[in-house]
């Protein structure tokens, strides 16, 4: 789960990081507020959205005047903001935050991480800050310091030094800097966060080590020992298909594609979307229905994947095993009947009573594809999205001729 | 032969007396699994299913001699679950559970890792199916009837996914060994590679599938292991071509996060390492079955 900026610096600051004077608003009058609380005459005005690259969407600004505070912050809020990182659909800017500018000395990049393959969590820096890592590591991997922390001793106040060195802080600063990468780790572990990022870390021009930026990513598995981090979920930033989606325990990701997935398993989910692939179509989401798919739960997950208007054909792909596929179709017949459905399903069952199943789905009367194998089933999707767009284009066109 | 369980070993099951692991012993025991008993703090000294329930690991393994564990503990409390598994001296030890913390799997790991390899707890998931070794002991919540008893190893994170190569082998009358399931999450007990070392080993087992996903970079040392020391044929199967970056898919550890993780640079890194790819999901069937045949 991601955090705003705003929220992380919050946390960073109870653990001995320094930060910038600032303050979030809602809106331009409130903005106006913050600027008029902090003590600077040159104010930045940052959208605060989930993700990095804001600058260049035009979500960092610079205001000399209470005015272009106003100003900036009437321009970002309420716009959907695309950057690199948030793909094409872009992210809603509902708060912005209202800091005072830090004259900037040196740029250092910092952040801290839990890593899978060596199952510890490791620190990464370098002097070079201002650019994202994967940049770093193009164009200077030479400087990029990385230390592995012991699980079982935790971070050492000599690793936490060597860090500080490599970060080419000067002597005056180094307390400060140790107090920071020990404050930033003490973070990550004491509330589950996986990753904890801050770029750039500055040297200001008064001599002071201060995080201009600060992002934070936590695991979702641990929200039921962190309350007040889950508090910080902000659903504006997330597709509200996977908010709906997350209400119902569903795991759904919404993709560009036409073809419309439910399936249960996670892997199976994946392997028959790259089927749905070969087979020349592309998916419209992930879907793992898990594996209690109980007939309330399959109804709920066909409304989920309807109510994007771009599927032009729905595919079905369950694999049995504590799950009956009697039970299966049973839920498939009778969502279909209670959304009426418009557009072709097909379905493919197989594993625990796969006969029983596939029979109440032949004699339901409904217009349902059956599909017997993996291969099928995506070839019978995709020749059935394909039929339903040539519809739609002679449709098109016999309304042009009229 | 197979790996990991057979008929004979001895099976507890932690968080016994509660509802999904009363299912589950049930139908392990169904299948045939040697289950002695089971673990519920708080319930020692009850019967339940037929079987003595113990309030801990320790005293488990001191009356019934018991072997392999299998976890069904809630998330909050698995990993204490695990590692007192561990401690109590059970040598192999199943989680099901999903969504334990990725902290608590990090402690968990530096704690299995105290012991030497030849004394360390075997641990595969957490979030996973559970391994079965067909016709001798199930050690997990999957449907035991779609295996068939045979030579081939399969080791792989999803569980369905699994399911369907099987059945797919089954169609094709091609038996299994063992299937491992070492589960979805980002951190797990054992890996690709730790599996492929047991095969290799196992006489009873002739050709390798490895079924993996985008994220991490298990797979990959698994091919690496294969190219240096493995003897029997792997081949391999990855999920999440049609992945985007950055996005969990389902499983905690499915997540392209950096480069060499997604499922296409997974594939070409594999096909470099001599690994034979299953071009589609729906031919992990045949491709094991034209290995087998080219033996």
């Amino acid at each position: 789960m991601d955090i705003h900026e705003y929220q992380a610096k919050e946390i960073l600051t109870g653990y001995g990081v320094r930060i910038a004077e600032g303050g979030v608003a809602h809106s331009p009058e409130e903005a106006v507020q913050r600027s008029r609380e902090i003590s600077s005459k040159v104010w930045v005005v940052k959208a605060q959205i989930h993700s990095g690259a804001r600058g260049k969407a035009g979500g960092i600004r610079l205001c000399k005047t209470h005015d272009e505070v106003e100003a900036a912050a009437q321009d970002m809020l309420g716009k959907i903001m695309v950057t690199r990182q948030t793909g094409p659909a872009g992210k809603v800017c509902s708060r912005v935050y209202v800091e005072a500018a830090t004259d900037i000395a040196r740029e250092i990049y910092f952040c801290i991480l839990v890593d899978r393959s060596t199952e510890r969590i490791v620190m990464i820096g370098s002097s070079q800050g201002g650019m994202e890592i994967e940049e770093l590591v193009e164009t200077h991997p030479d400087v990029i310091k990385k230390i592995y922390v012991e699980p079982a001793v935790g971070l050492q106040e000599f690793q936490a030094r060597e860090m500080a060195f490599a970060l080419d802080i000067d002597d005056s600063l180094l307390n400060q800097a140790i107090k920071t990468i020990k404050g930033c780790y003490r973070a990550l572990r004491d509330l589950d966060a996986n990753m904890l990022e801050i770029n750039p870390l500055v040297v200001s021009n008064n001599g002071e080590l201060i995080a201009l930026d600060a992002k934070m990513n936590f695991d979702t598995n641990a929200l039921f020992r962190r309350h007040k981090i889950f508090e910080l979920r902000d659903n504006s930033q997330i597709d509200p298909r996977e908010v709906a989606a997350a209400d119902h325990d569903l795991s759904y990701i919404g993709l560009d594609g036409d073809i419309g997935c439910m399936i249960n398993g996670a892997g199976l989910a994946m392997a028959t979307m790259d089927m749905i692939k070969l087979a020349g179509g592309e998916p419209a989401n992930f879907l793992d229905v898990g594996g209690g798919a109980s007939a309330e739960r399959t109804e709920k997950a066909f409304r989920l994947v309807l109510a994007d208007k771009g599927v032009k054909a729905m595919l079905v792909n369950i694999f049995a095993g504590i799950n009956r596929c009697d039970w299966i179709a049973e839920g498939v017949v009778s969502a279909v009947r209670n959304i009426d459905m418009k557009i072709p399903l097909i379905v493919r069952l197989s594993g625990t009573n796969v006969e029983a199943g596939r029979k109440i789905i032949a004699d339901s009367g409904l217009p349902i594809i059956m599909a017997e194998t993996l291969a099928d089933a995506a070839e019978k999707a995709v020749k059935a999205r394909n039929a339903v767009v040539a519809a739609e284009s002679n449709m098109a066109e016999r309304r042009r001729g009229e | 032969m197979a790996i990991l369980i057979n008929k004979t070993t001895r099976i507890i099951v932690q968080g016994f007396t509660g509802k999904i692991g009363s299912f589950h012993a049930q139908d392990m025991i169904n299948y045939g699994s040697n289950v002695v008993g089971g673990v519920t703090p708080g319930k020692g000294g009850q019967r339940h299913l037929g079987l003595p329930v113990f309030n801990t690991v320790r005293q488990a393994i001191a009356e019934t001699g018991a072997e392999a564990s299998i976890i069904f503990v809630p998330p909050a409390f698995a990993a204490d679950s695990i590692m007192e598994a561990a401690d109590a001296g059970i040598q192999y030890c199943v989680a099901i559970t999903d969504g334990i913390p990725t902290q608590d799997m990090m402690k968990v790991k530096n704690y299995l890792r105290r012991a030497t390899k030849q004394n360390r707890m075997m641990l595969t998931g957490p979030n996973c199916a559970g391994t079965i070794s067909p016709g001798q002991a199930m050690l997990g919540i999957m449907p035991g009837h779609i295996y068939m008893r045979g030579h081939v190893g399969v080791v792989g994170r999803s569980g369905t996914l699994g399911y369907e190569a099987a059945d797919q082998m089954k169609a094709l009358g091609i038996g299994i060994s063992t299937s491992v399931g070492i589960g979805g999450d980002p951190i797990n007990g054992s890996s690709h590679r730790d599996i492929l070392e047991k095969f290799e080993e196992d006489s009873d087992t002739k050709v390798v599938l490895m079924i993996g996903e985008i994220g991490g970079q298990q797979e990959i040392d698994a091919g690496m292991y294969a190219r240096d020391h493995m003897t029997k044929p792997l081949v391999a199967y990855i999920a999440g071509l049609t992945a985007p970056e950055g996005r969990r898919m389902g499983h905690a550890g499915a997540i392209i996060s950096s480069a060499g993780e997604s499922a296409a640079e997974k594939v070409a890194l594999l096909k470099e390492l001599g690994v034979t790819i299953c071009p589609t999901p729906s031919a992990m069937g045949e491709t094991v079955a034209k290995v087998l045949a080219g033996l």
